[in-house]
């Protein structure tokens, strides 16, 4: 980047929780290293100051749930030079997009007292699916490493390093031994992104797919896998039903696995 | 340079070969020897329900009484009804963690106005000994010594602390149910390439470790440990051993004109069957003692006055792992399972004059889905047997 005054940064939210903006506040040592080159000029969990757009780099934290959400989305991307989608909400609609699967309206009528004011879409959607992104960072939250090397990428001009392999070459990396294997214990290692440096099964958990389907996953032979180590079918499609349960290879992993929903 | 410096310029020392026998009690005396010798050790542990590689501070760190079942995708901790020391098979782990880590920094390069300088990574070279390598681990180790010192170019970091291994093998007294390195050639009984060999022999009462010397440093950590002259029958006992465990193996491979058949199938339709079940996971290749293949990331920090580089290891099972400039070249599970087999089973003969393969097991029970290796191999030889097509063209 040739331009001599400092990069602007704006991160925005949508329906989202903070987390993964926190994520950002979390690099507390790095970020000084990022104020010092960059202008955040939008970042309303660090800032009440708002400077008006145009944007070097948008980081957008959130899905699409709402008709006003919509509309701002093409106004945060028309005042970006570059948008970088963080987390499972904006990279795949996020733990909200169980909606898709149910009857909003139904929802509406149960949960609130005068359903008439709540303004909602039937469906959670990611941010691609309204506007071109430039970048996707996956994860529930996402990793500040991750993060950190996405701004530093495109501080430089360059790709970010973000691989798109399984969470199971992490997990052999550090050394973890195999939850599946050596315990029978259900993991979504297989058929997830890594990202998270594998933390659940250094716990002695199986994987919670909370960073998407990895670049291939094979998901039938994956689920039939589970079927053996003892899952129902029910299980199986709520375990592809979390953080990411719209992105597409586990929702149809999980409308594959026949329903035995009481 | 199959063992770096581990002869002295006068060659073999004259203790190689010798053989005695270190009573159960005194086992503990032979660790602090190795200690005092200046090397630390590292050695299995029972940890998170496996037995895996890790320091060793004390006997009691080591795998007393326990024990492995192995299966295709399957693996539980057991105990066993005595004592034993090294009374497991390989398990998830292997030397190459410690010779080749899974992260390692290479480099580190600063920004120096318009030029700049390059710091070199400390080589860590503490003199570590290795207690319990298997046969299958000894040629294991071997072979990525020829991948990583035995060509033109030499990789300092592992040549740094392949220098510094004190190799303590371990004959195999049981074959897992995985194992079939009687079929690759490797084991159970580890020949050579060792600084000490040990044997355990439970008998009744009797509870001993016959010891034999490989090199010169084998037999300076041996000075002063309590230890008998073996005798005829202690020798046969542990030809015994070994050869009771050769008949145990849980697996076999047909190597038999192996490399022709994979590289003449190359459309076998076991590639497409087997992808059906692989998930592209990689764990066969982070499990596999001989698998080297690896990526370099640069990671610079955010004003780019210091960038790091770091070597990781990576997997022909990645799609990234063959991306050129238009795009993976190997997009496709089957071609990847292929791409692995062929390398490992045929075209590492090409590369570097043996099989890849050392008969191990570890990608048959570490996969999570238990794909066999030796299955794979006996179905595409059956395939061949019978004619089936589409073989003819082997393109791919
Ligand atoms: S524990 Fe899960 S993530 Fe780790 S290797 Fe096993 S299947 Fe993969
Ligand atoms: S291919 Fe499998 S059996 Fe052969 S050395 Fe590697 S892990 Fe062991
Ligand atoms: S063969 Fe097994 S361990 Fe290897 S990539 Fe396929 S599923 Fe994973």
């Amino acid at each position: 980047m040739a331009s001599t005054t400092r990069p602007r940064l704006g991160v925005w939210k949508f329906a989202s929780c903070d987390g993964c903006q926190l994520s950002l506040l979390d690099c507390e040592d790095e970020l000084l290293a990022v104020a010092g080159r960059i202008e955040i000029a939008n970042f309303a969990e660090a800032t009440s100051a708002f400077a008006p757009g145009p944007y070097d780099l948008s980081l957008v934290e959130g899905s699409i749930s709402t008709p006003h959400d919509a509309e701002r989305i093409r106004e945060v991307r028309a005042q970006s030079r570059r948008l970088v989608t963080i987390g499972a909400c904006a990279t795949s609609g996020g733990i909200q997009a169980l909606r898709n699967f149910g009857n909003v309206d139904e929802f509406r009528r149960i949960v609130y007292a005068r359903p008439e004011y709540i303004e909602t879409l039937a469906r959670s959607t990611a941010i691609a699916d309204h506007v071109p992104v430039d970048f996707e960072l996956r994860g529930c939250p996402i990793n500040k490493r991750q993060l950190l090397e996405v701004i530093a990428a495109f501080l430089q001009g360059r790709r970010p390093t973000v691989p798109t392999d399984s969470v199971c070459i992490e997990c052999k990396r550090r050394g973890t031994v195999c939850v599946v294997v050596a315990r029978g214990t259900p993991c979504l290692g297989p058929v997830t992104q890594a990202g998270c440096g594998a933390i659940c099964p250094a716990y002695d958990r199986g994987c919670y797919g909370c960073f998407g389907p990895q670049d291939t996953p094979n998901t039938a032979a994956w689920s039939r896998r589970l079927r053996e180590l003892g899952m129902r079918p029910d299980e199986i499609a709520r375990i592809y039903r979390t953080f990411n349960a719209a992105a597409k290879p586990f929702r149809l992993a999980a409308e594959a696995a026949p329903s035995g929903d009481p | 340079m199959d063992r770096p410096a581990l002869q002295g310029p006068g060659g073999p020392h004259p203790d190689v070969g010798r053989r005695s026998v270190l009573g159960r009690a005194d086992f503990s005396r032979l660790l602090a020897s190795i200690r005092t010798a200046g090397y630390r050790i590292v050695g299995p542990t029972v940890r998170d329900g496996a037995i895996v590689y890790g320091p060793i501070e004390a006997e009691s760190d080591l795998p007393v009484g326990w024990t492995d079942r192995q299966e295709a995708g399957t693996y539980r901790l057991e105990r066993r009804a005595d004592g034993a020391l090294f009374g497991y098979n390989v398990g998830p782990h292997s030397w190459k963690k410690y010779l080749f880590p899974s992260r390692e920094r290479l480099f580190t390069a600063h920004r120096k106005g318009a030029s700049f300088s390059i710091d070199a990574e400390p080589a860590d070279d503490a003199p570590t000994a290795y207690l319990g390598v298997r046969a299958c681990e000894v040629a294991a180790i071997r072979i990525q010594d020829r991948v990583f010192v035995g060509g033109a170019a030499v990789d300092p970091g592992y040549a740094a602390r392949r220098r510094r291994v004190l190799l303590i093998a371990v004959q195999c007294a049981q074959a897992g149910g995985t194992c079939f390195c009687v079929s690759m050639g490797t084991g159970p009984g580890v020949t050579d390439g060792f600084d000490l060999a040990l044997t355990e022999r439970i008998e009744g009462d009797r509870h001993e470790f016959l010891v034999e010397v490989g090199s010169e440093r084998g037999a300076q950590v041996l000075v002063g440990v309590p230890l008998r002259p073996a005798d005829a029958d202690d020798v046969a006992a542990m030809v015994a051993t070994v050869d009771r465990t050769a008949r145990s193996m849980g697996r076999t491979l047909d190597q038999n004109g192996i490399h022709d058949l994979l590289l003449g199938r190359l459309d076998d339709p076991e590639w497409e069957k087997v992808g059906e079940r692989c998930l592209a996971c990689t764990n066969c290749t982070m499990a596999c003692p001989t698998c080297f293949c690896h990526s370099t990331e640069e990671v610079p920090n955010l004003d780019a006055s210091q960038v790091e580089r770091w070597r990781r290891w990576d997997s022909c099972f990645n799609l990234g792992f063959s991306e050129l400039h238009t795009g993976s070249v190997r997009t496709t599970i089957p071609s990847r399972y292929r791409q692995w087999m062929t390398h490992k089973l045929a075209s590492w003969f090409d590369q570097f004059g043996s099989s890849g393969c050392v008969g191990c097991g570890r990608c048959i029970t570490w996969c999570p889905v238990g794909i066999d290796l030796t299955a794979e191999v006996r179905a595409i030889r059956s395939n061949a047997a019978a004619g089936r097509p589409p073989a003819a063209g082997g393109s791919g």
